[in-house]
């Protein structure tokens, strides 16, 4: 009766145990979420107070020559264009990675108070140490949001069963309002602090130098990478962490490269651009939604449907407030917020 | 003949009530230790006065210029703290006991956030150069932030309701409602000139640092008002913490009694709210003190408050003098002392379990 049982369908000798239908949706999700960014980029330095026609972009991007609108593109919206969309590669990760460490639907680096953590850090060493430079800052920033998470995620290990998403947004709400009165306690008395941090606390990408961004790269490549590595894990751990580890997982070496790739991501990130909330959440639910339970993809997807967010909020507050501009942190906000009530709307909620 | 086995009763005409001695006492003790805090809050500053002739002044006695320098350069500063402190606390303990939820406040519902912006809005868009005087500083501050933190409990309300009002959705609605509300607010700290928005930072963390007997009325008479109808609301308000069904066989007009306790609830929150901006947490950590401290089952409405000023006033005392020379906004102080508290809450709480 052996020929009543077909040979699994074998590919590059390996068992492929996914449905073909949901592998071919996962490829084109992703072709489509490329050409999504495309599309966002180029509207992103596109569109504003001055609206530019593709050959004057593609003149200013290759043949700069001096012109107004060559200036337009190489000085105001490219910058702000590449910050979005690294911010928002990092920020997608990062928010992924979150909500498969804790198994829980609402996890955010906002929302879990980390991006809070970061920017005290950031705050902290420019104010009190005097450090200048973003490659003296990002270094605090890394601290104060290792500080948050290592707060929250003990919150989650010393609560009786678990955290569950209510244990974890309170631990994370009075963990972001400690942190940003402690920021506001520093900048308080000191008019030119005060003048920085309150355009740098609602998270903008606007007025960044390209060096800046392209100085926080190399964090955020290596950030990415460990996040690649940790997916594998995070699919075992996701299981629940006895199963994850008879499966031969090593739980603890996971947890912290998690937790490595997140401080990274998120600590870089609130340091170049300010503290975003809810893209992490928002695409992560999405790329749930698209490719299914694995965070192989999940992961990636996620951090692509973050850097669209990005380009594309940012590009939507220079629209609508014309001729000033809705701060792509607000604009985030008003859209990610309904998402998060939403989702906690749900009856029982999403269980990871 | 005892009401419950083993306690006294104690019977004034038709009331009557089992006689517990902490439930007198604790008020008393925190009625005590707010005064030495408001002695101490008067007696230290750019001159120190002698604790002693404080009091004195603070009974009207001791000598002509001790009286001025306290009753009316830094009475009113402690007064505030203390007339904040007390309507964010008994906000704070009615919410905990509506919702038979000890984690539930204003704060983390979003009403406070609310209120905050529909004050700075008065404040950014309604004020002159500098900030707002006169009678927009008087009536439309108050105003805007009552109505603010009326449209974000409202909105709360809404969106969590679905039959039944869940605790914990109302929580998380809370979280996400106070997010949009907090963004809403520092754009608004973006769209002002400079000298407003160090006001307004000032003042969204709870600040005393403006305070005078002006910034004194707005929760004074919030409270002269709303604490009689709270404690006159104390018994249908104990019979709320038990289920709805035993409620409702008590006799207790449910969907009345709790529309009436949210509005004055909601009322305290933003006259404080106006009065000092959002100090964090008092509402959240008092009433769970005061149960604490009175052994009591649900949070008891006048040793909440009690315990919510005196609680503002010592962060107010610890935060003007702790530091040297810096005067830190009493709102730092608290969230720095009561985010701790609220994660301890949290570990401690097995019973956050369902979603």
């Amino acid at each position: 009766m052996t020929e009543a049982l077909p040979a699994p369908p074998t590919k590059r000798g390996r068992t492929r145990q996914v449905a073909p239908e949901r592998a071919s949706r996962r490829g084109v999700w992703t072709v489509v979420l490329v050409s999504a960014l495309v599309l966002a980029v180029m509207l992103s330095i596109a569109l504003g107070a001055e609206p530019l026609s593709p050959g004057e972009i593609w003149h200013g991007l290759w043949h700069a020559s001096g012109s107004e609108g060559d200036v337009i593109v190489r000085s105001l919206r490219l910058p702000r264009t590449v910050t979005a969309v690294v911010a928002g590669l990092a920020l997608g990760a990062a928010g992924a990675l979150m909500q498969g460490h804790t198994r829980n639907p609402i996890a955010d680096p906002v929302v879990l108070g980390i991006s809070a953590g970061a920017g005290m850090g950031v705050v902290a060493s420019i104010f009190l140490v005097g450090v200048t430079g973003l490659y003296g800052y990002v270094w605090f920033g890394f601290l104060g949001a290792a500080l948050a998470g290592a707060g929250v995620y003990a919150v989650g290990a010393l609560t009786r069963g678990g955290a569950t998403p209510v244990t974890l947004a309170l631990a994370g709400a009075s963990a972001h309002a400690l942190f940003t009165a402690l920021t506001a306690g520093m900048v308080l008395f000191d008019r030119q602090a005060l003048e920085t941090y309150r355009f740098w606390t609602v998270g903008s990408v606007s007025g960044q130098p390209l060096e800046l961004t392209v100085r926080a790269l190399p964090f955020i490549v290596v950030g990415l990478v460990v996040a690649a590595l940790n997916t594998p894990g995070l699919n075992a751990l996701s299981l629940g962490e006895d199963v994850a580890r008879s499966l031969g997982v090593r739980v603890g070496l996971n947890r912290a490269l998690g937790m490595t790739a997140v401080t990274l991501l998120t600590g870089t990130a609130v340091a170049v651009c300010g503290p975003i909330g809810f893209v992490g959440l928002v695409g992560t639910h999405i790329a749930r939604y698209l490719s299914g339970p694995d965070y192989r993809w999940i992961t990636a997807q996620a951090a692509l449907i973050g850097a669209v967010l990005m380009v594309a909020a940012d590009t939507l507050g220079r629209l609508v407030a014309r001729p000033g501009e809705l701060q792509v942190g607000i604009v985030l906000a008003l859209i990610g917020a309904p998402v998060f009530i939403q989702l906690v709307r749900r009856r029982g909620a999403v269980r990871i | 003949m005892s009401v419950v086995p083993g306690r006294a009763a104690l019977r004034v005409g038709p009331v009557s009530a089992p006689w517990r001695p902490r439930t007198v006492l604790v008020p008393l003790v925190t009625l005590g230790v707010l005064f030495l805090g408001v002695v101490v809050n008067c007696g230290r500053g750019d001159i120190d006065i002698p604790f002693g002739q404080v009091a004195l002044a603070l009974f009207g006695g001791g000598d002509e210029a001790d009286r001025l320098v306290v009753t009316e350069l830094r009475l009113p500063r402690s007064a505030t703290g203390a007339l904040v402190g007390a309507s964010l606390a008994l906000a704070g303990a009615i919410i905990q006991g509506l919702g038979r939820n000890p984690l539930a406040s204003p704060d983390i519902l979003g009403i406070t956030a609310g209120s905050g912006v529909g004050a700075v809005t008065v404040i950014v868009f309604g004020g002159a150069y500098g900030g707002v005087g006169g009678a927009v500083a008087d009536v439309g501050v108050p105003v805007a932030a009552a109505a603010g933190g009326l449209l974000a409990a409202v909105a709360v309300y809404l969106l969590a309701v679905r039959r039944d009002l869940s605790g914990y959705r109302v929580l998380l609605v809370g979280v996400g409602v106070n997010a949009v509300l907090t963004s809403v607010l520092s754009w608004l700290l973006l769209k002002a000139d400079i000298v407003d928005a160090g006001r307004a930072l000032l003042w969204l963390n709870g600040s005393l640092n403006g305070a005078s007997w002006d910034t004194a009325r707005p929760p004074l008479w919030a409270l002269v008002a709303l604490l009689p109808v709270a404690l006159a609301l104390s018994f249908p308000f104990g019979a709320l913490a038990f289920d709805d069904d035993t409620a409702r066989g008590l006799g207790v007009r449910m969907n009345a009694t709790r529309a009436v306790l949210l509005l004055t609830a909601v009322l305290l929150t933003a006259a404080a709210t106006a009065a000092a901006g959002p100090v964090a947490f008092v509402a959240l950590a008092s009433p769970q003190l005061a149960v604490r401290l009175v052994r009591a089952g649900s949070p008891p409405l006048l040793a909440s408050a009690l315990v919510g000023a005196a609680v503002t006033v010592w962060a107010d005392v610890l935060g003007r003098t702790a530091f040297g020379s810096v005067e830190l906004p009493v709102g730092i102080l608290t969230a720095a002392l009561g985010a701790p508290y609220l994660l301890y809450l949290l570990v401690r709480s097995g019973r956050a379990r369902t979603s």
